[in-house]
């Protein structure tokens, strides 16, 4: 068995040591920022500013850049980028003014919540709610935080087992809309859900 | 030399819960050999561990994993991978924090998160011939140059 491990790890050392070099890729930014890596080593420096732009580090410094095409980083990096969590992600459900109850245009979202919520393995859940600037702030406080339980419970009765689910109400604080005070505004009324 | 070692326990006691590590991440996805080295302890790995600041996480022949870190970057690697995580900080109020990576050998894909988004110089992966620094990006490194240490 020993003997067997050993072999194994020379082995190792041979496929990855062949490179001789380190690769670097920049890929396209699935949200579209804008985005740049700035490759420095021991000799110089590198930036790559384009999807699929490489840079190849030798271990003296030496850089060499060039372009790649998918199917090269798919056959180079399949394994990694296939092992890739699902993203991040984030919802908003709205509320009939001055209750925890659901607007009827967001009822049905709550569906489409869930499935994507069971689909994760292992999801960390995050509920914060919200409310427009109408009332005092003790009571935002109490209806925001109210707003967020609300969702809480929903998502916990819908058997998803959720490795952890935070749930804060910040009153109007945080208003998607900005506004003055004692105003009526329906998307200020609102839980974001994030999940990771 | 009892007085020596009784000192010695007890400033271990003191110091050790300053060590304690940062949680920094979870592991979601863990196919095949994936182990995590703790200081100095090797234990396998599986979705829905914690990750600490400092954790060495070494894929076998047939592994790979994926990690979401509590900014949202994804870290993922291949087969026959080592990855540190040196350093990760991260303020859940203002976004902002610092990450510092190093992947020793094997293939590594990064999708960044919310530090680098809002303190893009703290973040920098180390490879064992370059520095990468970044600004709102997904990208991939092969540490071909790397050794099995």
């Amino acid at each position: 068995m020993r003997a067997r491990l050993v072999l194994i790890l020379v082995a190792l050392i041979v496929i990855s040591g062949c490179a001789g070099y380190d690769r670097v890729v920049l890929l396209p930014d699935k949200n579209l920022r804008s985005s740049a890596l700035v490759v420095n080593s021991a000799q110089g420096e590198a930036v790559l500013d384009q999807p699929y732009k490489a840079a190849d580090v030798y271990s003296t410094g030496r850089i060499e850049t060039k372009e790649l095409d998918p199917e090269a980083v798919n056959r180079q990096f399949g394994a990694a980028l296939s092992a890739q969590p699902p993203r991040p992600t984030s919802f908003i459900l709205y509320f009939i003014e001055g209750t925890n109850e659901l607007t009827p245009e967001s009822l049905p979202m709550l569906e489409q919540i869930k499935s994507e919520l069971k689909q994760r393995a292992f999801p960390e859940i995050v509920i914060i709610g919200h409310t427009d600037s109408l009332g005092s702030p003790d009571y935002n406080d109490a209806l925001s935080l109210s707003r967020a339980e609300a969702i809480r419970k929903i998502v916990q009765q819908a058997g998803i087992s959720a490795l952890s689910i935070d749930v804060a109400g910040r009153g109007s604080r945080e208003k998607l809309i900005q506004t003055k005070e004692g105003v009526s505004e329906p998307l200020n009324r609102r839980v974001e859900i994030s999940v990771r | 030399m009892k007085k020596l070692v009784f000192f010695i326990s007890l400033a271990l006691i003191f110091v050790l819960p300053a060590l304690a590590a940062e949680e920094a991440g979870l592991i979601k996805v863990s196919r095949g050999m994936v182990s995590i080295e703790r200081s100095g302890q090797k234990t396998a790995a599986s979705a829905g561990m914690t990750v600490f600041v400092g954790d060495k996480i070494i894929t076998g022949d047939d592994g790979s994993v994926g990690i979401t870190l509590k900014d949202n970057t994804l870290l993922s690697a291949g087969p026959l991978s080592t990855i540190v995580l040196n350093q990760f900080a991260f303020n859940s109020s203002t976004l902002t924090g610092a990450i510092e990576a190093s992947i020793k050998r094997g293939t590594l894909s990064v999708v960044s998160g919310k530090i680098a988004k809002n303190s893009p110089d703290a973040v920098k992966f180390h490879t064992p011939a370059a520095i990468l620094g970044l600004r709102g990006t997904e990208f991939v490194i092969d540490a071909g140059s790397g050794e099995e240490k």
